[in-house]
């Protein structure tokens, strides 16, 4: 029966941007569950920032497709969570909001840049929450936080009234603390909407089996390189041992393109972004743009004094990406390399079932240790393949390491999410006994 | 590598304006993240590119759209039924 609830349980973490107190549900498969959006998803009615100021004050007039399918479903939504503005960060530091603190220490970034959904998740204040994953943004935070997320195929979810950044490598996905909970709602979220023209008629009817016996798993040697952590090695590694141990195969294999999927990862995205964020000019939506001067002058100010320093950074690496005289040396080679990638997942996949490795290279860092652009971005090497080929991938927590969540990642075949939900069910169902 | 006075041109060419003060910093970070683009100087020109995403199209029919009023509840400026924007000439 549909009704309300009062959602006031108190956010130590700084997840949300925007909270409803008095929570409107309806019937069906998820009649009553409380659920959390990431601020770049379109809610009619709510305030949906992307995490920045040049979007402060914007209520959109309708719903992104993902958030309809889930008041039909009977969710409830509780409010917006905080990011990095416009998903541009690894941290959720980047937001104009301040940032969140990650529930498992909370001295500790909780990843990013779903940040505030992982942290609203794992902080108990909601069983599942949505975010967007474009090079990783859902599955660094659920590794982070100790929860599990899931970026499906591309395509598969519709990016209708997702507040675009990178168009090519995104896809909205659910962030929940268990297996089952993240394909509950895998399950009302997928499937064909007209609206999104790159959209599949893929559905998705699954429940997770923990049967993986002759599953075959493919180990790149590369996952577990230089940069990775030690002690995340390990754990990882007993985690891959876990699924041998129920009747998986491990097949170690390698990916040479993982030396340059990072650089054509961050040529892409931002390329994409310089002409995505085109769009925020303070006339349409956000706060006005000063009408009595002329128009660059305007913009300049406007977008000056509104975007923070990473999105000005992304905004001009990409225009000077696709600049006269710079695109054959940077984006044409980032796309020669994108299919490089691609290419390598196509071969191992088509010898191994899924691939397993960890989801970061190390657990999550003290708030403000970071500051160097360049070092943030070496963090997402482990992350960012899968958006460059569009396959799903999945983050499971795979333990600890000193009080920090550690994630082991599975990567699949396109439109076969199915096969990375249960190899991690089936891990997550054995360490749970 | 490239100088702070390119780094003006192209925060201009983006419509941003960066304060002077900050420029320094800007085209430090900009340069280092560059020199590690150059990673993809190994991968072969020419080489096909990717083109694993692909459109799909419907036929063009009007339907509703989104309500006037709640569009125009949203822009800073606007004057009637207009979106008002900053001064062209």
């Amino acid at each position: 029966m549909a009704g309300t609830f009062t959602f006031d349980a108190p956010d130590r973490w700084n997840a949300f941007l925007y909270r409803q107190e008095t929570v409107r549900y309806g019937d069906g498969a998820l009649q009553g569950l409380p659920v959390a959006i990431k601020d770049n998803i379109s809610t009619a009615g709510l305030p949906t920032t992307c995490g920045s100021r040049i979007l402060e004050g914007y209520v959109p007039p309708y719903d992104a497709h993902v958030v309809t399918l889930l008041k039909a479903a009977g969710a409830g939504i509780v409010g917006k969570t905080n990011m990095d503005e416009f998903g541009m960060g690894t941290t959720t530091e980047n937001s104009a909001y301040g940032p969140t603190a990650n529930p498992a220490d909370p001295g500790r970034v909780p990843g990013g840049s779903s940040g505030g959904s992982a942290a609203a998740v794992a902080g108990g204040l909601v069983p599942a929450a949505l975010g967007s994953d474009t090079g990783g943004s859902i599955r660094c935070p659920a590794a982070f936080c100790g929860i599990v997320g899931l970026k499906p195929t591309y395509s598969r979810v519709s990016r209708y009234g997702l507040i675009a950044y990178s168009n090519t490598l995104e896809q909205i996905g659910p962030l929940a603390a268990t297996v089952s909970d993240v394909s509950r709602v895998m399950a009302v979220i997928a499937g064909h909407d007209r609206r999104d023209s790159t959209s599949a008629d893929r559905p998705y009817t699954h429940t997770p089996s923990a049967e993986i016996r002759g599953t075959r798993v493919g180990v790149p040697a590369e996952f577990f390189g230089e940069g990775v952590d030690d002690a995340v090695g390990e754990r990882v590694r007993d985690a891959i041992a876990v699924l041998e141990h129920l009747g998986a195969e491990i097949v170690p294999c390698t990916m040479p393109s993982m030396a340059f999927a990072l650089a054509a990862y961050y040529v892409t995205c931002t390329s994409e972004a310089s002409s995505n964020l085109a769009r925020f000019d303070g006339v349409r939506y956000g706060p006005a743009v000063d009408t009595k001067k002329q128009w660059h002058a305007a913009f300049r100010e406007l977008r000056g004094d509104r975007f923070g320093k990473e999105v000005q950074r992304r905004i001009m690496l990409g225009t000077f990406a696709l600049s006269a005289g710079y695109y054959g040396k940077y984006y044409a080679k980032a796309q020669v390399a994108r299919k490089a990638v691609r290419d390598d997942f196509t071969r191992v996949l088509s010898d191994v079932d899924v691939i397993a490795g960890p989801t970061m290279p190390t657990t999550a860092w003290r708030l403000g240790e970071k500051s160097d652009p360049l070092s943030m971005y070496l963090s997402d090497i482990l992350t960012v393949p899968a958006n460059l080929a569009g396959v799903p991938a999945i983050s499971v927590p795979c333990g600890t390491i000193n009080g920090l969540p550690a994630g082991l990642q599975i990567i699949g075949r396109h439109f076969e999410d199915e096969q990375v939900v249960d190899v991690a069910y089936a891990y997550e169902q054995e360490v749970l006994r | 590598m490239v100088s702070e006075t390119e780094i003006n041109d192209i925060a201009n060419l983006a419509d941003i304006s960066i304060p002077k003060e900050e420029l320094g910093t800007f085209t430090a970070q900009f340069n280092s993240i560059l020199e590690y683009f150059d990673l993809l100087d190994a991968v072969e020109a020419g080489s096909p590119e990717d083109t694993g995403r692909y459109n799909i199209f419907r036929e063009d029919i009007v339907e509703p759209s989104l309500d006037q009023d709640a569009v125009l509840s949203n822009p800073g400026s606007s004057e009637d039924e207009f979106i008002k924007g900053p001064r062209v000439m």
